[in-house]
């Protein structure tokens, strides 16, 4: 009885002051604070070695899915000991854990603006991060096409259900791009952008979720990423011209505080490689061209 | 007299066996609700608060959450009234039928509702025929909130009303009242208490519906955007609309819970 007392007391106490010491500090440095990470200084074993197994940990932009999906596993095959893990999800999402602190070894985004800001927190050395890969957006419809929609000019069509992604979400700011690009050609009108933004019915919170509303049929039409049209052969798809269209160009970058810090360049490093592109080539990426 | 009078009052006070983990549960909860609205303070808490996005949001929250729980009562009420004095085939299996959405995780309920009222769902199909789209609709974020909350009310009032006692009913049939009667003023009144712990349960878990609204209703600004969608993306954008958002949402469900406390007193 007085053990178990003493026991729960104890316990108690080590959580209270477990709970309290990191909440009294951060009120007073709202900078890029992400306070907790594991043991940086765990000394890994340079990835050749024969060694204990390790665990990268990867954030990529859900339109990196399967590419990412694939080199993860020839990498792992590359290093025995090493298990990839990822986490897709829309690049703004990502960038808020990374800010808030999650322990992550590589960050892949879908654009700059999810990127550069973390150099500018520290949380990615300046300089340190490299455009690997470039994608295109496309129109995808159903494979009924219940609206019968044939060309770009047709998403202006009143009462079409259109699914983009949220502005915020990389790809939905590249498609309201593409949109204001082809208001400027007088034979979409100047208020072709307003009259298509009208159809929208939902802002998705990533790419996936608007090939999936498209998909399921819920929604006429979606705007993604080419590789995402690629990666689901049975939507039907209208192309944008190369005119209007905008090119998506996609850092990576090693983290500062990555728990498995010479492992994260060794990935990123495979990204870069031959073999890195030749993946991504297959799942519709195109190179960087400088 | 004297030591009998020591005794109980040791006995009375609770041992620190209880009152230390009970401590831990607090500081569990306690703490998180405090940080959240500890961090929302600033001098830009009303710029987000009083915005469009997040006014749009809220009115948008309380007017479908007020719809499932008003649907709710209508159609759970009888349910659970049926389930609690009734014997009749497929009882139990209409029971555990109306608990699953209890269970079940919010991203399943979601996927389930666009099987059944999609444009593609086995009874959407023929609604889209007739011209009736539910997906991204306001419709659709009633539906969400109503499968998932309205089990917590009938539940609850199945309890209320299986705890009164039979005798009562008899006497009340015994005196001439019809069915309806007996239901409208002994059942009701009595069940009372237990009616609205279901409404305050079925209301806060409607304000708070994720999953399956984003699922199956989508995200649009004032049709579909309800609190914790704004939020959800809110945090993706910038902490600080979703702290305000938080704080926002977490002081009506407060209300409401302390609104329907006080109607909840005078009955007992």
């Amino acid at each position: 009885m007085k053990r178990l007392t003493l026991f729960s007391l104890m316990a108690t106490l080590a959580m209270l002051f477990a709970a309290c010491a990191p909440a009294a500090t951060p009120t007073a440095a709202p900078t890029a604070a992400p306070a907790t990470q594991a043991p940086t200084a765990v000394p890994t074993s340079a990835p050749t070695a024969t060694a204990e197994p390790q665990t990268l940990t990867v954030f990529a932009a859900a339109s990196l899915t399967g590419a990412f999906g694939d080199i993860g596993k020839a990498f792992e095959a590359a290093n025995p000991n090493v298990t990839v893990k990822f986490n897709f999800a829309g690049s703004q999402s990502l960038r808020t854990q990374i800010e808030q602190g999650a322990a992550v070894d590589v960050f892949a985004s879908a654009d700059h603006k999810n990127m550069d800001p973390l150099t500018s927190e520290n949380l990615v050395a300046s300089g340190a991060d490299q455009d690997f890969a470039t994608n295109l957006l496309t129109v995808i419809l159903p494979p009924s096409n219940p609206a019968n929609l044939q060309t770009l000019q047709d998403l202006a069509k009143p009462g079409l259900k259109l699914v983009l992604a949220d502005a915020s979400v990389p790809v939905g700011n590249y498609s309201r791009q593409v949109l204001s690009n082809l208001s400027k050609d007088p034979t979409y009108g100047t208020d072709f952008s307003t009259k298509v933004l009208a159809n929208v019915v939902s802002n998705e919170t990533d790419v996936k979720q608007v090939v999936a509303k498209v998909d399921q049929g819920e929604g006429d039409a979606g705007i993604v990423y080419v590789t995402d049209a690629l990666a689901a052969p049975d939507l039907k798809f209208i192309s944008i011209p190369a005119d209007y269209n905008v090119i998506a160009r996609y850092p990576i970058a090693a983290l500062e505080k990555a728990p498995n810090p010479d492992l994260a360049k060794a990935f990123v490093a495979y990204v870069l490689s031959a073999d890195g592109q030749a993946v991504l080539k297959k799942w519709g990426f195109s190179p960087v061209t400088p | 007299m004297h030591r009998r009078f020591h005794r109980s009052q040791i006995k009375s006070s609770p041992g620190w066996v209880f009152v230390l983990p009970s401590l831990v549960l607090v500081v569990l909860i306690g703490l998180p609700l405090f940080a959240l609205v500890w961090r929302s303070i600033g001098k830009d808490f009303f710029t987000y608060a009083l915005s469009e996005n997040a006014f749009s949001a809220l009115k948008l929250s309380l007017l479908t959450s007020s719809i499932s729980v008003g649907l709710g009562l209508l159609t759970g009420t009888p349910l659970a009234y049926l389930l609690a004095r009734w014997k009749f085939p497929g009882h139990t299996l209409i029971d555990m039928l109306v608990d699953v959405p209890v269970v079940l995780p919010p991203a399943v309920a979601g996927i389930a509702l666009l099987m059944a009222f999609g444009r593609m769902g086995i009874l959407g199909r023929w609604l889209n025929m007739i011209g009736i789209t539910i997906p991204f609709t306001t419709v659709a974020v009633v539906i969400a909130q109503s499968f998932v909350a309205t089990p917590f009310l009938v539940r609850s009032a199945k309890i209320g009303f299986a705890a009164i006692d039979p005798q009562l009913q008899e006497a009340a049939w015994i005196e001439g009242a019809n069915e309806w009667q007996v239901f409208r003023y002994v059942m009701i009144p009595i069940a009372g208490r237990a009616l609205l712990t279901g409404v305050i349960m079925s209301w806060t878990r409607s304000l708070g519906e994720f999953g399956a609204t984003i699922l199956f209703a989508g995200n649009l600004e004032g049709t579909t955007q309800t609190m914790p969608l704004a939020i959800y993306v809110g945090f993706e954008q910038d902490m600080k609309i979703a702290l305000t958002l938080s704080v926002m949402l977490l002081a009506v469900s407060l209300v409401f819970m302390a609104l329907l406390r006080r109607l909840e007193e005078p009955s007992n």
